[in-house]
């Protein structure tokens, strides 16, 4: 079970003089389960990248396969791979539609034909996922909210398709540090609950580096780097400033201290991590400087 | 998809007639339009040929874009074609029942095809080598005498501008509503009039309010940098005529000039 492109590229206004290749010939393998981290430089051809996964874009060359699906195909089996892969666009409350909250959420579900009474629950949840009271928001117009509410609302309509594969695209910009740590930690318990695959775009390293077990780096159209975040933090810091990406601060606080002589240890995940590292590090030192 | 495709049907290019100042433009095309209407003898065609073909030639524009000009119109050619062919009283060559072609008929008829033909490449050779930005300030310019008269030349050459600014992004806009829809199971392509036109709700509701959120965002730029109409409004690029324009407008003056002659005095 896992999502394979190979040898797939796409060039967007193909025989316009506009034409530009977004991504260059690629191969690779997302496997079950995994949360995966993908940053880039503006323009890198993440956007390209994560709409390629499930058949939003065709590509121009090479096949995206889903569980075995070809999702370039327009058979029956292509169209209901749509619902294994969710996909969140960044500022998805641009895409509300509906008169109330709960009929909103609902369009996905109802789409993929479940009956009222799986609907109504999968509201529920999805509401309950994003932190939205049912009682007072249901029968409310999701015009009337505040952005961060209809950032949730909109989560929540491609959570309630229940998807297998879940694709973020930058879902926390623009958010408050709360609205940002309650998005993050529903899909989080949701990756670790229901062994989902994620895939999350984002330019914060932190979130990466705190969640994400694999990271792709893109720069112009190619995956420059593929590994476990810390690895590529650690070791691979000048590819990374060359592809216009940073490590995260904690981790760049740490190397700058390594780099003047401290013998810490910078393969930390959180800021706690961070200031256990330097405790360490001060308490084992024989005097302090 | 929907960003595919081309705004209006600029074609870039770094020609002669790209770099024609597009007042120049837009009076020329203007000028030789008039001037097809004078050609009435064969050589008097024969120059107005080779005068397109010659433009053809310097806007090193693919020849493929001729057709393509032509197809939206082809149904106009067509038609054309027939009523002067079959309706036209004369020499019998043919008949069919109470159809009959006349040699006056086919003679009238390419005449004038020949002229929506080459009133047609002619002006999208316009609209090829300008781009839609360039001739909104050429028109402006244009109106400009007509402002005493009251027409607002400035806010029609505005809201133009502004029009052909964001069709790109509300295409975009589009694309990325309809592909977000399509995400949750949205279908936008098959079923019953009835059930598509429905199914257009969850893009167009989204697309209207982003668009009003847009219109009143760039109103409140607008204002906030004392935005007020054209009244002593300088410009960054102003529009200059060179010897290029020169040389362009002698061209086509001269043509006109020479199809005059040959249909009043020879």
């Amino acid at each position: 079970m896992s999502i394979r492109l190979e040898q797939v590229m796409y060039t967007y206004g193909m025989g316009t003089p506009f034409e530009k290749t977004a991504l260059n010939e690629t191969n690779i393998e997302i496997h079950e389960g995994e949360f995966i981290g993908i940053i880039g430089h503006t323009g890198s051809g993440k956007s390209t990248f994560v709409q390629l996964l499930n058949g939003l874009l065709h590509p121009t060359q090479g096949t995206v396969t889903v569980d075995g699906i070809d999702v370039g195909l327009k058979t029956k089996a292509a169209m209901d791979m749509r619902h294994k892969v969710g996909m969140v666009f960044q500022y998805p409350e641009y895409q509300l539609f509906e008169e109330t909250i709960a009929r909103d959420i609902a369009f996905g579900p109802r789409n993929f034909g479940l009956s009222e009474a799986e609907i109504d629950e999968r509201v529920r949840e999805a509401m309950d996922f994003v932190g939205l009271d049912y009682q007072t928001y249901a029968e409310r117009s999701p015009f009337r909210l505040s952005g961060g509410q209809m950032r949730r609302v909109a989560i929540a309509g491609v959570i309630a398709i229940h998807p297998e594969y879940l694709i973020l695209d930058e879902p926390s910009a623009g958010l408050d540090p709360a609205g940002r740590r309650e998005i993050f930690s529903g899909i989080q318990r949701w990756h670790e609950e229901k062994n989902i695959t994620v895939i999350l775009v984002s330019h914060n390293m932190e979130d990466i580096s705190r969640m994400a077990g694999r990271l792709i780096v893109l720069s112009q159209g190619d995956i420059i780097l593929d590994g476990e975040p810390l690895d590529i933090f650690s070791t691979q810091q000048e590819t990374l400033r060359s592809a216009g990406v940073a490590v995260p601060p904690v981790t760049e606080v740490l190397q700058y201290l390594q780099a003047r002589g401290f013998h810490l240890n910078d393969r930390v995940h959180t800021m706690d991590e961070a200031i256990s590292s330097l405790y360490h590090c001060l308490r084992g030192m024989p005097h302090a400087h | 998809m929907l960003t595919d495709i081309t705004l209006g049907q600029y074609f870039p290019g770094n020609s002669f007639l790209h770099h024609l100042d597009p007042r120049a433009k837009i009076i020329g095309t203007m000028m030789f339009i008039v001037a097809i209407f004078f050609a009435d003898s064969l050589l008097a065609y024969s120059i107005v040929t080779a005068f397109v073909v010659l433009n053809f030639i310097i806007s090193r524009l693919p020849a493929k874009l001729i057709l393509k000009s032509l197809r939206p119109l082809w149904i106009i050619i067509v038609f054309t074609m027939g009523v002067h062919i079959f309706t036209t009283p004369g020499d019998v060559v043919w008949q069919y029942g109470i159809l009959h072609v006349t040699r006056e008929g086919i003679y009238q008829g390419s005449r004038m095809t020949g002229r929506l033909i080459y009133l047609i490449v002619f002006s999208s050779l316009l609209t090829y080598t300008t781009s839609p930005i360039v001739l909104t300030d050429g028109i402006e310019h244009l109106l400009n005498p007509f402002r005493r008269i009251g027409v607002p030349a400035h806010e029609l050459a505005m809201m133009m501008t502004i029009a052909l600014r964001f069709i790109p992004t509300l295409l975009e806009e589009t694309d990325r509503i309809m592909k977000a829809q399509t995400a949750r199971g949205a279908n936008f392509t098959s079923g019953s009039l009835w059930q598509r036109g429905k199914n257009m709700i969850p893009l167009l509701v989204p697309l209207f309010v982003s668009a009003f959120r847009r219109a009143d965002d760039l109103a409140t730029a607008m204002e906030a940098r004392c935005y007020r109409g054209g009244e002593g409004r300088t410009r960054m690029n102003e529009l200059s005529y060179t010897y290029r324009d020169g040389i362009a407008m002698t061209a086509v003056l001269l043509v006109t000039v020479v199809l005059a002659t040959l249909r009043w005095l020879v």
